[in-house]
């Protein structure tokens, strides 16, 4: 009955293709690839003849003309009257910036929460499933406009803060202020030998480094323990206030001062921003204290208890024994939020923030009319990011992996 | 027994003593606070630092609540009669909702409409109940089925014979897969099922409507895409995606598990792409780019190509989250289909696509949960959902300035609806356990 007991007919025939299950696999692909490249064709073919009739045929040189807009958030040299490319460029590291920031909150807050939410405190393990439901079942969009909203209606103008009976403040001993324009902080100012005490700082971490290599060899040579902690502590410290103290404080601090109708000086850190990173980064928080929390139910009770037995303290069961099993459930689905932070933060065109998609898919895309050419780098943009970080996903989970024999 | 003890010890105790109760420190609400609340230094901190927290926030949000004005007519009236209340953080501006809420639901669909879309949304629930409720009685499946082209036909107005020669499509396929699967084989069958309703509805379907329009000339007032908005519109874009991303993420999960290498590759590239672009880039394709890749001259409904493009990423995700079901089922599953001789298509509907989906229940419905809320995005591209109106309404000039009341509603209704979601997963998972 089944066709790969038959002995083979003499001769080949037709049905064969679809009857015999040695050809029918073949068949059903060839088919699949002949239906799939004659849809491409069919699209493509639309597309150049689309693009003929509108006199806009496929080219990359609008890359190379001057943008001739502003980008008011830029971490490179950037003017007007640079290219379409260079403005592209500004874009994808404000993308990155936003991303970087939003992922840092996003983990510190998720921790603490997926933590809590664990905690055996009846009151402190509901509000943080309140806050956890309470932002993983509203759009993150809307979290954005509101932080946006709330920052330009509720904080003070610069000019709040002018004159001899001001309606605001700066906070910190006058070093902050928080203004609906934004917030502006410190900006700290090099003088000379400002280098050495860099460079010094530099030194004790990779000290530190080498410390932690130095002490877990002679833990497992000779059994003793340092106290690891408070001399990695020290070296963090100590060599750094030292040079910074003997060559008479060569760092200092550039104040924000209100000038006129605004502050000057400082670091200005846009609202846009702000708010773009504030509301991703408690968005995904929530997501986060999810992975933390099933990170850590997934250890089983049996490990802690086990290493309770083998006589080992709460402090080191938690460093030895839970977290590096956790972190093997935590960390990959915590990079997938990584990502779909990164992915999200293409929404900054809601706020006005100047990513990738508010230069090139936006006012580019506007400006030169070229829509296929401006997605299409777009997309290979955001699909280069999301490569890059799940190809490091994968790279981690391969070094993690239980090896089972 | 009782005797000898009676004469060697000095005093036995013959009766049981009636239960007490325990003392009020170890049961009851005491022993509860002690293990929950106070357990240790760190706990108790903890629980005054929460609840000190709750205070503050709850007496700073409910009298502003409560007091609110629903009376006044802009935001200026409104802090008037607020401040004359005497509250320490004033009170909100709810006559905004009052104001502007059928605009927040129906966007600017004709307000002698708005049965329509309230009967559409009711018809929706009845649709929707058999799939969500087995216990219902299983005949209300065929209106199931039914309702998308009545929900068109009732949205969007216009000539009953759109959605009748649509539906006549699939009744032909029927057809023409009973007939020709009896007389030529299965595989004669199956091609002209997938022919048929293509050549009825390119071809066919449009004059036939036409001429039954001229015959019997059965219409409702035509609705045009650009007056729908409001929580209407998300709904209309996250059900119709919920309801297709579904069997297509089926379908891509099987093309990445199969043993096909050019259908594993084609499923592979797809669902690689789409998870690596944000939707808004999606977006952007569906409003400026998909009409460059259609034959010159059609153009087709923004809302259509919303659809469609929200469908495409979000069955992208339902693949990894099914295949994720797939590769977690026990190999002895497979084998065990096919130790019973069962083809591939059995063997994936009746043993390995059941299991599969049960397990991956969670992950379906918090892909359904972030496809809803993924519709606000639409705003960006500018339709008019909850979102987009919100920058009307703010632009508005009696309404300047009003922030949290505006989103607060629209945060409550997306609550709503994407929290009762998660809810009736849990229960599905509930139900459906086998597992001990």
């Amino acid at each position: 009955m089944s066709a790969t007991t038959d002995p083979p007919k003499d001769g080949f025939q037709l049905s064969q293709l679809i009857y015999d299950t040695r050809y029918r696999s073949m068949t059903i692909q060839i088919v699949a690839l002949v239906l799939f490249l004659l849809g491409v064709g069919w699209l493509l073919n639309n597309a150049a003849q689309n693009l003929a009739a509108l006199g806009k045929p496929l080219s990359f040189g609008f890359l190379g003309e001057a943008a001739g807009y502003d980008i008011n958030q830029k971490l490179i040299e950037y003017n007007n009257q640079m290219s379409h490319g260079r403005a592209a460029l500004v874009g994808v590291l404000n993308t990155l910036l936003v991303a970087v920031l939003g992922c840092i909150l996003a983990t510190v807050l998720g921790v603490v929460i997926g933590v809590l939410r664990l905690s055996n405190n009846w009151v402190v393990a509901r509000l943080m499933t309140v806050y956890i439901e309470s932002f993983r079942n509203v759009p993150v969009l809307l979290w954005i406009v509101l932080t946006m909203a709330i920052f330009i209606e509720t904080f003070p103008a610069p000019r709040a803060f002018r004159g001899e009976n001001a309606s605001a403040s700066m906070s910190l001993w006058d070093s902050v202020a928080l203004t609906n324009r934004g917030l502006y902080i410190p900006k700290p100012e090099m003088y000379a030998g400002s280098t050495a005490v860099i460079v010094v700082f530099l030194l004790s971490i990779i000290g530190i480094f080498v410390f932690g290599t130095w002490s877990r060899k002679r833990q497992e040579a000779t059994g003793q323990i340092l106290p690891n902690f408070w001399i990695k502590l020290a070296i963090f410290f100590v060599p750094t206030l030292l040079v910074y103290f003997i060559l008479g404080r060569p760092i200092g601090l550039e104040l924000p001062e209100l000038k006129g109708f605004n502050f000057q000086g400082g670091i200005y850190m846009r609202n846009s921003l702000i708010a773009l990173t504030l509301a991703l980064g408690l968005y995904t928080a929530a997501f986060v204290a999810e992975n933390v929390r099933a990170g850590i139910m997934a250890v089983s009770k049996g490990q802690s208890e086990a290493a309770f037995a083998l006589g080992l303290s709460p402090n080191r069961t938690m460093n030895l024994i839970i977290l590096p099993q956790a972190l093997r459930v935590i960390i990959p689905p915590l990079i997938s939020q990584y990502l779909n932070l990164t992915k999200n933060s293409s929404l900054a065109i809601a706020v006005g923030y100047m990513d990738v998609t508010g230069t090139l898919g936006g006012i580019t895309l506007n400006q030169t009319g070229k829509e296929m050419e401006c997605l299409l780098i777009l997309m290979a943009i955001y699909l280069a990011i999301s490569l890059i970080i799940s190809s490091v996903m994968n790279w981690y989970n391969e070094s993690v992996k239980l090896r089972e024999r | 027994m009782s005797d000898t003890h009676a004469q060697t010890v000095a005093y036995v105790r013959e009766t049981m003593l009636p239960e007490q109760a325990p003392p009020s420190t170890a049961a009851g609400p005491i022993r509860w606070m002690r293990d929950n609340l106070f357990s240790s230094v760190m706990n108790t901190v903890l629980t005054l630092l929460s609840v000190y927290f709750l205070w503050v926030v709850l007496s700073l949000v409910l009298p502003w609540v409560w007091y609110g004005s629903w009376t006044a007519s802009s935001l200026r009236e409104c802090r008037e009669v607020v401040s004359d209340l005497g509250l320490a953080h004033g009170a909100a501006c709810w006559s905004v909702i009052g104001e502007r809420y059928l605009q927040l639901i129906y966007g600017f669909y004709p307000d002698e409409l708005y049965w329509r879309a309230n009967l559409a949304f009711i018809l929706m629930i009845v649709a929707l109940a058999p799939v969500l409720y087995p216990n219902l009685p299983r005949k209300i499946l065929w209106f199931s089925a039914l309702y998308p082209f009545l929900a068109f036909w009732l949205l969007w107005g216009g000539t009953l014979w759109t959605p009748v020669v649509a539906v006549a499509g699939f009744v032909l396929a029927y057809f023409a897969f009973e007939i020709l699967n009896r007389a030529a084989g299965s595989l004669v069958g199956v091609i002209a099922a997938i022919l048929v309703p293509v050549i009825w509805w390119l071809l066919l379907a449009g004059p036939v409507a036409n001429g039954l329009a001229a015959v019997i000339p059965l219409a409702m007032e035509p609705v045009e895409s650009a007056k729908f908005g409001g929580f209407m519109l998300s709904i209309i874009i996250g059900v119709t995606g919920i309801v297709m991303s579904l069997p297509l993420g089926i379908l891509l999960a099987l093309g990445r598990q199969s043993d096909l290498m050019i259908v594993k590759a084609i499923c592979v590239g797809f669902i690689e792409f789409i998870r690596g672009v944000p939707l808004i880039t999606l977006l952007f394709v569906a409003s400026t780019l998909l009409n460059y890749f259609l034959p010159p001259g059609t153009t087709f409904d923004i809302i259509l190509r919303v659809i469609i493009m929200v469908t495409l990423f979000a069955s992208a995700y339902m693949a990894e989250v099914v295949r994720g079901g797939l590769a977690a089922l026990p190999t002895g599953q497979y084998e065990a289909a096919d130790a019973l001789g069962l083809d591939y298509w059995k063997a994936t509907r009746l043993i390995t696509m059941p299991q599969a989906l049960k397990i991956s229940i969670p992950g379906i419905v918090s892909t359904f949960i972030g496809l809803f809320k993924d519709t606000t995005l639409v705003s960006i591209i500018g339709l008019l959902d909850p979102i987009g109106l919100t920058a009307n309404i703010r632009a508005d000039s009696n309404w300047n300035g009003i922030v949290w009341e505006l989103y607060g509603f629209i945060a409550l209704i997306f609550f709503i609806f994407c929290f009762s979601m998660s809810r009736y997963s849990m229960y599905l998972e509930r139900k459906l356990k086998t597992g001990h």
